[in-house]
């Protein structure tokens, strides 16, 4: 009876391994691999991920500048933008535009890294293959502060006062 | 004996001052304009906290200290060395308030990085920073590679024989034309000319480029300033590299080069004079220069194998070199590249072409073209007296805009303030080294900034020690007005102190 159930117990050990060690082996770093690197982590060790396919993600800043049926996006993950080469297809989802009022969407691509691309003079770049939108950006309603309309106020004050007293000083000194 | 500065001095200083600070309230209302236009609220109310400031400060000086007396040339020199120091203060007013800079002093350094021109930046997020923000950083760009003081004499000083000693005090001792009134305004006429022309060539580059018309212009305008005024700002963080753009590349050299030449050459050459651009010394020198350092960026490029074609070699190596050499700054790289991909060799190069800088009487900074044309004269000078026979005269000349023959004031200027130069090169990256930085890394920083190139390989950011930052902006200061208006400050707070 109980070498009955020390063989079930390995037998259900050597279950679990085997479930535990393709997933170790082959799934593990699958997910690791799709990862988004960063932006620092791409530009310092260049060689390394020169013509790999890899994952980044970022915030879209500034214009989608077309060319063709290509354009170039940039995405910048808080640290450095890097320049994304991407069908103009892949980028129809993108809505916000990072800039002064508007946080961008942020986007995630994978694509070739080039660190000196071929195609685009020498560029640091990535070649899109797909993209996907992580979120969606926003443009915030501004409001004036009231710390800084405050202190403007005061100073217009003092400025008023210290015109009328240089206006006193030089009739003082005409005089 | 050191004579103590009198009520009379301090009172002139004052006046000058009160006024220059006036001038810049006035060009603050253009970001103030922008901003209402935009409808950048709290970016407007920086600006014209910024001007009020400025007004109560330019109001009370040129009251308090009213004076009708000319300038002498210790008066002269010290208000050009104080009215960079208050033009950085309050230029940084907006720039603060707008939250971009972790602190007043990394506000300064952008400040300070932004009248010498140089590019050096600490701002954070700057790709969410405000038009009117952006706008006044490539303004004081243009402000300062025209020269803060020569603002105030095409604007506001008429007649003044005194303009002329704060004219020199700003590095320019050469006048375009015998009146310096007329030569500072004939300064600003160049850019002007140039902001219209290079702003339209930058902003249908962008437009073809795939950018908005209103950002492409935009852009084109901050642009324009940076690299004619061979600053090296740019509205966006990847700098040049934003624009993914060869054409946008070449207008941009065509720029930075404008930036680099003389003035009076400028002057020449409108007036129809263009075999003077072959004969200058200064343009020779360039030329001679340009190749020789490249030829090492390119046996340096060729070793590290980060380009692996001729044409991206180029493209590269020559954007970057150009652009140290010019004294702009402007990247097409990332900083850290400097160190990962390129060699020792390369940067060497690149150091050595911006600590040579462009044409006296430009925008740029460092040792200048013309200073080092002399000592090669002078050399050459030296090396045929000793070839040939003793009784033998030997005279050198050199053309720049006439020929003029080569004397040892000459030599002996130009051999002092190139040795200030390496000693501000070399006390700087001490510095750096103090605070741990490689010694390689230390240099190339330093060079940038005492030579108000802006290329950075990484040191210059938010996090570096303060100390750091203020010997930065120390050199920027100290490289931009050429050491003797500085010195000149040092000695009249000696002499108010100890003279008697």
């Amino acid at each position: 009876m109980v070498k009955l159930k020390v063989k079930k117990q390995k037998e259900n050990r050597f279950k679990l391994w085997f479930m535990v060690l393709p997933f170790t082996f082959c799934l593990l770093p699958c997910l690791c691999y799709s990862q988004p690197v960063s932006s620092s982590e791409l530009i310092n060790n260049a060689e390394q991920y020169d013509g790999k396919t890899v994952v980044y993600a970022g915030e879209v800043i500034g214009e989608v500048m077309a060319r063709g049926k290509f354009a170039w996006v940039n995405l910048s993950d808080g640290k450095n933008s890097i320049g994304i080469w991407a069908e103009r297809e892949l980028l129809k989802e993108l809505v916000y535009r990072g800039g002064y009022k508007v946080r961008g969407d942020w986007l995630e691509v994978t694509g070739i890294f080039h660190r000196a691309c071929l195609y685009h003079g020498g560029d640091l770049d990535i070649h899109a293959q797909a993209l996907t939108r992580i979120s969606s950006g926003r443009a915030p309603a501004e409001f004036m502060s009231t710390s800084k309309r405050n202190f403007a106020l005061a100073l217009s004050g003092i400025l008023f006062l210290v015109f009328i007293l240089t206006q006193v000083i030089l009739r003082h000194k005409n005089a | 004996m050191v004579f103590k500065p009198t009520i009379e001095d301090i009172k002139n200083i004052g006046y000058y001052l009160g006024r220059i600070i006036l001038g810049l309230s006035l060009t603050m209302s253009i970001p103030l304009l922008l901003g209402f236009m935009l409808k950048e609220i709290n970016p407007a109310l920086d600006f014209l906290i910024a001007i009020e400031i400025a007004l109560i400060f330019g109001m009370i000086l040129t009251r308090l200290c009213y004076s009708k007396k000319e300038l002498n040339w210790m008066q002269g020199m010290v208000i050009v060395s104080l009215s960079w120091l208050v033009a950085m203060a309050l230029g940084a007013v907006p720039l603060y308030l707008s939250g971009h800079w972790k602190s007043y002093l990394d506000a300064c350094f952008d400040a300070m990085s932004g009248f010498a021109t140089t590019g050096l930046v600490l701002v954070q997020d700057l790709d969410h920073l405000s038009f009117t923000h952006n706008l006044w950083r490539h303004l004081i760009m243009f402000i300062g590679g025209q020269g803060v003081v020569i603002v105030a004499l095409a604007l506001f000083v008429k007649g003044a024989s005194g303009a002329f000693k704060m004219y020199v005090g700003e590095a320019r001792d050469e006048r375009v034309l015998p009146n310096v009134i007329h030569t500072a305004r004939f300064i600003w006429l160049v850019s002007i000319v140039y902001l219209v022309l290079g702003t339209f060539a930058l902003a249908t580059v962008g437009i073809f480029s795939g950018m908005k018309p209103f950002t492409a212009f935009f852009h084109g305008a901050c642009i324009f300033m940076a690299a004619f005024d061979t600053g090296g700002f740019a509205p966006q963080s990847q700098n040049i590299l934003y624009y993914h753009s060869f054409p946008f590349e070449i207008v941009t050299l065509v720029i930075m080069f404008l930036g680099a030449i003389n003035f009076k050459l400028h002057y020449h050459i409108w007036q129809g004079n263009r075999k003077e651009i072959v004969r200058n010394i200064e343009t020779q020198s360039l030329f001679v220069s340009i190749i020789l350092t490249f030829s090492l960026v390119a046996i340096g490029l060729k070793q590290s194998g980060a380009y692996p074609q001729a044409f991206m070699l180029f493209r590269k190596g020559f954007y970057q070199l150009a652009s140290a050499h010019t004294g702009t700054g402007y990247m097409t790289i990332y900083p850290a590249q400097f160190i990962t991909e390129w060699s020792q060799l390369a940067l060497v190069a690149v150091m050595v072409a911006m600590s040579l800088g462009g044409a006296v009487c430009s925008t740029t900074g460092a040792i200048k073209m013309l200073r080092v044309g002399i000592i090669y004269k002078a050399l050459r000078e030296d090396l045929k007296r000793i070839i040939l026979p003793e009784h033998s005269v030997v005279v050198q000349k050199y053309h720049h805009i006439k020929w003029v023959f080569l004397e040892d004031k000459q030599v002996r200027s130009a051999l002092l303030i190139t040795l200030a130069y390496l000693v501000l090169y070399g006390a700087g990256s001490i510095i750096g080294m103090r605070y741990g930085y490689p010694f390689l890394n230390s240099l190339f920083e330093s060079v940038s900034a005492a030579a108000n190139v802006g290329l950075s390989c990484g040191i210059t950011d938010m996090t570096m020690p303060a100390a750091l930052k203020v010997t930065y902006i120390l050199e920027m200061w100290v490289g931009r007005l050429e050491f003797m208006a500085v010195f000149t400050l040092a000695g009249f707070f000696v002499a108010l102190f100890r003279g008697k």
